[in-house]
């Protein structure tokens, strides 16, 4: 106790340079909490995008759609899956069909590459964003054969609005060119640009039809509880899945540079904490040299009453845990409340959304607190901090008692 | 019997590179419950000789007993031990520990000997009140004039009955009528609780105090005057 009591008052000797190693700690802290946060932020912004535009956490496709993604490659006897999913997927899965093939969308002025995506409006609204998107019409509904979703960039590179035609054109099964007319019906909003200009919705039996698909579908799109359970569950589906030609993807494997992303962040935010740590070590370290300098004299009086050395380093690294704990303390409580500062309404880049967009990011970013990077932020800085603290603290314990009590 | 015996003793410091002769060839025997002034001029070498005995140096040739122990058989951890239980020590500077209250500092002494905090505060308080400071327990340092400081520092030396204390010119930053006072309580507390008393000093008052004056020039013992002979 009173070796606390003593280190507790040996900090506040010297309160500015104290208050300036806890500026530094305290700022140590809480960047790594909340730009820790921040990153997690963006990076279950880019999951989430990911996930709604149309992934879902489990993809089913016939085998060579990924590679080809066109009408060829479909999966012939939905029915066999739709019999196999309740069985297979987890309580509070949600999933849909789709078609889903390359097209040229075009107008009396326009043409452009685009994706048509067939879809069963009830179902395809629990699993992606189209379903709450639509910021001007209506969304699709049973019977709407001949209505068509465009996004809101797309229509404005058309130069098109709602109750306009619009011209689409792919191959069918049959490898002819098939094409047909739509009516926009509705716009809708997304997170990114680039998905409103290569999307375009319309009624599943309406792509069916056009295609000549005969009831197949290019894929299936499943949204689970929980996404990490996407690997487990793909591979229970590829298990069932066997002898039918076709592959059960997680959204890992489905989105490859997202993944690739995702691993970058980890060792991003290992990165960003060594390097905050390795300047504010910088601080302890001098700081604690310069107090143990000071109090020379102190040591060499202690050793000469007898104090072992361990006992002088125990006594050194007592102040640097207290500093540190009051540091952490207080970086967390800020780290905290600013995360909880933006978790209303976010930090927006929207000026900076195509530079954004280019990462997948989402246009508004909500830091995402982890407990394991708190836990992470707070270990490093205790343990690298107390580390740190023994250079000095061993220095302060290596004097002789006469060589120390010269010191001035 | 002696409590410190000095055999041969001799030190050298490296001065940039200069090397200087502290001390050469010492032969001095100090008995049990004396009050002896190592005296000289400054760079005689009595501080070298102090720290020597209170075995905060290691000497380069002969040897040092105290209390029976023969320093060149011990190790720095048991010089360290030996100076916790045995040797009490006073600095001309003072040297308390400013955080902490005067009861604090001689408390400290005994926190590291192991001594139950209750104990420890009851044995403090009542060596502070031999020493005239029962009114001051709970003042740090500064608050204390250089008097008071330097019986504290008296209090910590004595508080955990050392054989031996050290007092490395104790009266040199105190007036003289403050400088007697803590004479008058050192020989008091070599009376009363029988500890040997040896001191470095070429204060005029301190040598008038001692039982036995040691002058030391040049590293060497000059003269040894024992006023009982």
């Amino acid at each position: 106790m009173m070796d606390f009591q003593m280190a507790w008052r040996n900090i506040w000797r010297n309160p500015r340079r104290t208050t300036v190693i806890l500026i530094a700690v305290i700022m140590g802290v809480w960047s790594m909490i909340f730009l820790g946060a921040l990153m997690r932020g963006i990076v279950a912004g880019m999951v989430k995008n990911g996930i709604s535009t149309l992934t879902g956490h489990v993809q089913i496709q016939q085998r060579l759609y990924p590679d080809d993604p066109s009408v060829v490659h479909r999966i012939r006897d939905p029915q066999a899956v739709m019999k196999i999913l309740p069985r297979v997927l987890p309580p509070g899965s949600r999933w849909t069909f789709r078609v889903r093939v390359n097209a040229v969308a075009a107008n009396a002025r326009h043409s452009n590459g685009v994706t048509l995506v067939g879809i069963d409006p009830e179902s395809e609204a629990r699993v992606s964003f189209i379903g709450r998107s639509i910021t001007s019409g209506n969304y699709l509904k049973a019977g709407d054969n001949n209505d068509i979703l465009m996004g809101r960039a797309l229509a404005e590179e058309f130069g098109t609005h709602l109750g306009q035609k619009l011209i689409l054109m792919s191959q069918d099964t049959q490898g002819q060119i098939a094409s047909r007319a739509f009516r926009i019906s509705g716009i809708f909003r997304a997170e990114m640009e680039s998905t409103e200009k290569h999307f375009v919705f319309i009624l599943r039996g309406a792509a069916q039809q056009m295609l000549k698909m005969d009831g197949a579908v290019s894929e299936v799109s499943v949204v689970l509880p929980h996404h990490e359970q996407a690997r487990q569950v793909a591979a229970t589906l590829q298990a069932r899945l066997a002898g039918k030609d076709l592959t059960a993807r997680p959204w890992q494997k489905a989105l490859p540079l997202l993944t690739a992303y995702l691993d970058l962040y980890d060792n991003f935010v290992l990165i960003w904490f060594v390097v905050v740590f390795i300047a504010m070590g910088f601080g302890i370290v001098n700081t604690t040299l310069m107090a143990v300098f000071e109090r020379m004299r102190e040591f060499g009086l202690l050793k000469a009453l007898g104090m072992r050395p361990r006992r002088i380093v125990k006594g050194i690294l007592i102040e640097a845990l207290l500093l540190l704990l009051c540091g952490m303390a207080a970086g967390n409580l800020l780290g905290w409340l600013s995360c909880w500062g933006l978790s209303f309404k976010g930090i927006d880049l929207s000026a900076l959304a195509q530079g954004a967009e280019y990462a997948g990011m989402a246009r508004v970013i909500f830091p995402s607190l982890w407990p394991r990077d708190i836990l992470s932020a707070n270990a490093v800085v205790l343990g690298l901090g107390l580390l740190v603290s023994l250079y000095p603290a061993i220095k302060a314990a290596r004097f002789t008692p006469v060589e120390a009590m010269m010191h001035y | 019997m002696a409590i410190v015996e000095c055999e041969g003793l001799s030190k050298t410091y490296q001065q940039g590179k200069v090397t200087v002769r502290a001390l050469s060839d010492v032969n001095l025997s100090v008995a049990a419950g004396g009050f002896v002034a190592l005296a000289g001029p400054s760079g005689s070498g009595k501080t070298t000789l102090l720290n020597l005995i209170g075995g905060l140096d290691r000497a380069d040739a002969g040897h040092i007993t105290v209390d029976g122990r023969d320093y060149n058989r011990l190790t720095s951890s048991d010089m360290a031990e030996l100076r916790l239980r045995r040797i009490g020590f006073v600095f001309q500077a003072y040297n308390l520990i400013p955080v902490l209250s005067a009861v604090e500092n001689v408390e400290y002494v005994m926190l590291l000997q192991g001594v139950a905090a209750a104990e420890r505060r009851r044995r403090a308080r009542r060596i502070l009140d031999d020493v005239g400071l029962a009114d001051k327990y709970d003042r740090r340092p500064a608050e204390l004039s250089g008097g008071q400081q330097q019986r504290v520092a008296v209090a910590r030396a004595i508080v955990s009955d050392p054989s031996i204390v050290l007092a490395d010119e104790p009266t040199a930053n105190l007036d003289s009528k403050t400088g007697e006072g803590l004479l008058q309580l050192m020989l008091q507390m070599n009376q009363v609780h029988q500890v040997t008393f040896i001191f470095s000093t070429h204060d005029r008052m301190v040598m008038d105090y001692a039982r036995r004056i040691i002058l030391i020039r040049d590293g060497c013992v000059a003269e040894d005057r024992d006023k009982a002979a």
